[in-house]
């Protein structure tokens, strides 16, 4: 990027730059510099800056590595009236590293008309909130998110940038990673940073039972995490200093995509909003035998999910996968039944309350991530529980 | 009107069967059977289909080891006019933005007016590929597409699913679509082909025969042209104290019903 940067947390507004420019290529908007097109990248507004807060292009490549600001992208939905939940989910994880790093966090909402009120945000601890509106940033569309998001990068520079692994985050963030020509990290399960910066990823990978710690060796490190991994952030009391700031978005004319139609879609509940989740593993031998753990979901107000070689064979439609590649699921309570553990399995629901896993194979890794391991034939157990809860269930009936 | 097609396929490990030596940490990749990743077969399908209705040829188009040749030539049985393999040594240890810099590299050299990929590997998992191309080429993409709804001079219209909301999209050519396998049901390798297409050939290209997709920038190959570097790999970490039931299936019952009312969920 060939522009001189301005360092919106230092600079404070005090307008010498302006008064220095030999060209008459600055002005100031909402207290700050921007430099218009007849700015020749001279050094004069930079060396005259009592805050320091103007750097030239190529002085501070390195700048922002090392500094442990985070930059979270919030997720939007319903036209942009509500935040999604991942959205405070990445705030908290975002807020926790930048603490490990003694960085900041700036949170930045795209879209239009947005009615959700960015600024509640600081509530939270962010140092800034950055707000993209404009007419082209709804509906979502790759393009020109990518666009605003980019810009916010470019202006930040931050350490580390959070999406989330939505169908949303995971259309726009490799896109953005590609733009910036960096790497980008899927559906991390764990994330620290080091003092100085440095972005360790964890997730499982090669395919196998196995996890991995993934370093980006350029900047910024980006990372996508699930809806539903990550604590969500809680208020505090307000910081000094944070503060709102509106984004330039300048549409661009390349070819995009036009959206003809937004419909909501068909909506059932799904597991991830389920509190019990009863959850069917290839120890199921044949599809009518779900019916069984739907019983039991039923009695418990529940609902059933599976691995997923059930959804590769069809038994189950996709919404009901539970792991790395479907939901995450935060149960009360989640009862496996006939599931080995596979760690992609495990990353899905290893944050639920109360685990019980059903399975005949003793040393099945499930048993790792169970409260109670039932060493047992399935067939054997649900049939008995249900009868036993059938002879009991005048209790419930009252 | 014609529409050329690229579809991106990926031979991968069969799922459930990589599995890790309990004392070493390391894969045990030998005697696993490889397949081609099953979402590409919607993409491949995607693609047949609408051949079909425009006309146009279809090109299978994958990066990794020879072996992976197979998965090309699969591709062939169930209807693809043409296979490249991008296999070269120097492509090895690729992430994401490796792959899609050189797959776009690629596509770059072919005529194309619509790449068609699957949403994600079974071995990779990240769908990251499909929008890192689009950038690379510069054009528009969308991801999660459930349903082809029809295409016209210059533009496609799918409808692509957004979590919460479907949106109608109209992607205009030359551009990215990565399809789910909701889109299509794949057609199977037909017998007939596999004999028709016997002899025919898979290009293998190597890094030599590839131009940088941007001027004066990369190559992004392999291990050395990516992003990120693996540290660590370790086994997961499992939940500490647990209680360990054992006994016939009534007796099980009988405990799970107690706790589960213990634990007021009964
Ligand atoms: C990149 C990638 C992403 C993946 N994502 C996911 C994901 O999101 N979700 C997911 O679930 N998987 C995912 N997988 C697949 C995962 O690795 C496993 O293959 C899968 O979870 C295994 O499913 P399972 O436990 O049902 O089957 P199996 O591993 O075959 O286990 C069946 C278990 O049932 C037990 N059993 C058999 N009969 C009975 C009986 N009568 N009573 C009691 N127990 C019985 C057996 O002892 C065994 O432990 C992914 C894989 C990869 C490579
Ligand atoms: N090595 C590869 N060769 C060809 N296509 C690939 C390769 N890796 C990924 N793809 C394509 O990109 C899609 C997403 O893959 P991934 O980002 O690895 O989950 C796959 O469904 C393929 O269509």
């Amino acid at each position: 990027m060939t522009a001189l940067r301005v360092d919106t947390e230092k600079c404070d507004g005090c307008e010498l730059c302006k008064q220095a420019c030999p060209f008459g290529a600055i002005e100031m908007k909402e207290g700050r510099p921007h430099f218009t097109d007849d700015c020749r990248l001279c050094p004069v507004c930079s060396e005259e800056c009592p805050q320091k807060a103007i750097s030239l292009p190529g002085e501070d490549s390195a700048a922002g590595a090392g500094s442990g600001d985070v930059m979270v992208a919030a997720e939007l939905r319903g036209g942009g009236g509500e935040f999604a939940p991942v959205t405070l989910e990445l705030l908290g994880e975002g807020l926790r590293l930048a603490e490990q790093a003694e960085g900041k966090v700036h949170v930045v909402v795209v879209g239009h008309e947005i009615s959700c009120e960015p600024k509640r945000l600081l509530a939270y601890g962010v140092s800034t909130v950055q707000v993209y509106d404009h007419p082209q940033l709804q509906p979502f569309r790759p393009l020109p998110h990518t666009k605003a998001l980019q810009d916010a990068v470019q202006r930040l520079r931050p350490d580390a940038v959070l999406m989330a692994a939505s169908e949303k985050g995971r259309s726009l963030a490799p896109r953005l990673a590609v733009r910036l020509r960096t790497g980008l990290t899927a559906d991390c399960t764990s994330l620290q940073m080091t003092s100085s910066g440095e972005l360790k990823q964890t997730r499982p990978a090669f395919g196998g039972d196995i996890m991995a710690t993934i370093a980006t060796e350029t900047r910024p490190q980006m990372a996508t995490v699930r809806p539903g991994v990550m604590e969500p952030a809680q208020k505090r009391p307000k910081k000094q200093g944070a503060a709102v700031h509106t984004g330039e978005f300048c549409p661009d004319d390349r070819p995009t995509v036009r959206v003809s139609e937004v419909k909501s879609a068909p909506r059932g509940r799904t597991i991830a909003d389920a509190d019990v989740v009863v959850a069917a593993g290839r120890g199921v031998r044949q599809p009518e035998d779900l019916q069984l753990l739907q019983k039991l979901a039923d009695v418990l107000g529940g609902m059933v999910g599976c691995s997923r070689p059930l959804v590769e064979n069809g038994w189950l439609p996709n919404t009901r996968q539970v792991g790395l590649s479907g939901r995450t699921v935060r149960a009360r309570l989640y009862i496996a039944c006939g599931i080995s553990g596979a760690i992609q399995h495990v990353a899905g629901m290893r944050q639920s309350d109360i685990i019980f896993a059903i399975n005949r194979d003793e040393k099945a890794p499930i048993f790792d991530v169970a409260d109670y391991a039932v060493v047992g034939d399935l067939y054997e157990v649900i049939p008995a529980l249900l009868s036993t809860v059938q002879e009991g269930g005048s209790v419930d009936a009252v | 009107m014609v529409i050329d097609f690229v579809v991106c396929i990926k031979q991968v490990p069969q799922t459930g069967e990589v599995e890790v030596d309990p004392d070493t940490g390391n894969l045990l990749r030998e005697g696993v059977q490889s397949q081609l990743n099953p979402y590409d077969l919607h993409a491949l399908e995607a693609a047949f289909r609408l051949r079909e209705e425009v006309g146009g040829t279809v090109t299978a188009l994958s990066m990794g080891p020879s072996q992976a040749e197979s998965a090309v030539r699969e591709a062939f049985w169930m209807g693809a006019d043409r296979g490249i393999l991008l296999s070269d040594r120097r492509f090895a240890g690729a992430d994401t933005l490796a792959t899609a810099y050189t797959l776009a590299c690629a596509i770059n050299q072919i005529a194309c007016d619509l790449v068609i990929t699957g949403l994600q590997t079974t071995d990779g998992d990240t769908g990251q590929v499909g929008p890192g191309i689009a950038e690379f080429l510069q054009v528009p993409h969308v991801c999660y597409v459930d349903e082809i709804r029809s295409v016209a001079a210059e533009m496609i219209r799918v409808l692509v699913g957004l979590g919460e909301v479907q949106h109608t999209v109209e992607v205009p050519l030359p551009g990215v679509i990565s399809v789910t396998r909701s889109a299509n049901q794949p057609r199977l390798p037909s017998f007939r082909r596999k004999l028709a297409t016997a002899d025919w050939q898979v290009d293998v290209w190597d890094a030599d025969n590839l131009r940088p997709v941007s001027d004066g920038e990369g190559p992004f190959f392999g291990l050395e042209g990516s992003a990120t570097r693996v540290q660590r790999i370790f086994p997961p970490p499992s939940r500490p104290e647990s209680e360990t039931w054992r006994g016939d299936g009534q007796q099980l019952a009988e405990r799970m019903m107690t706790k589960l009312k213990e634990l007021r969920f009964l």
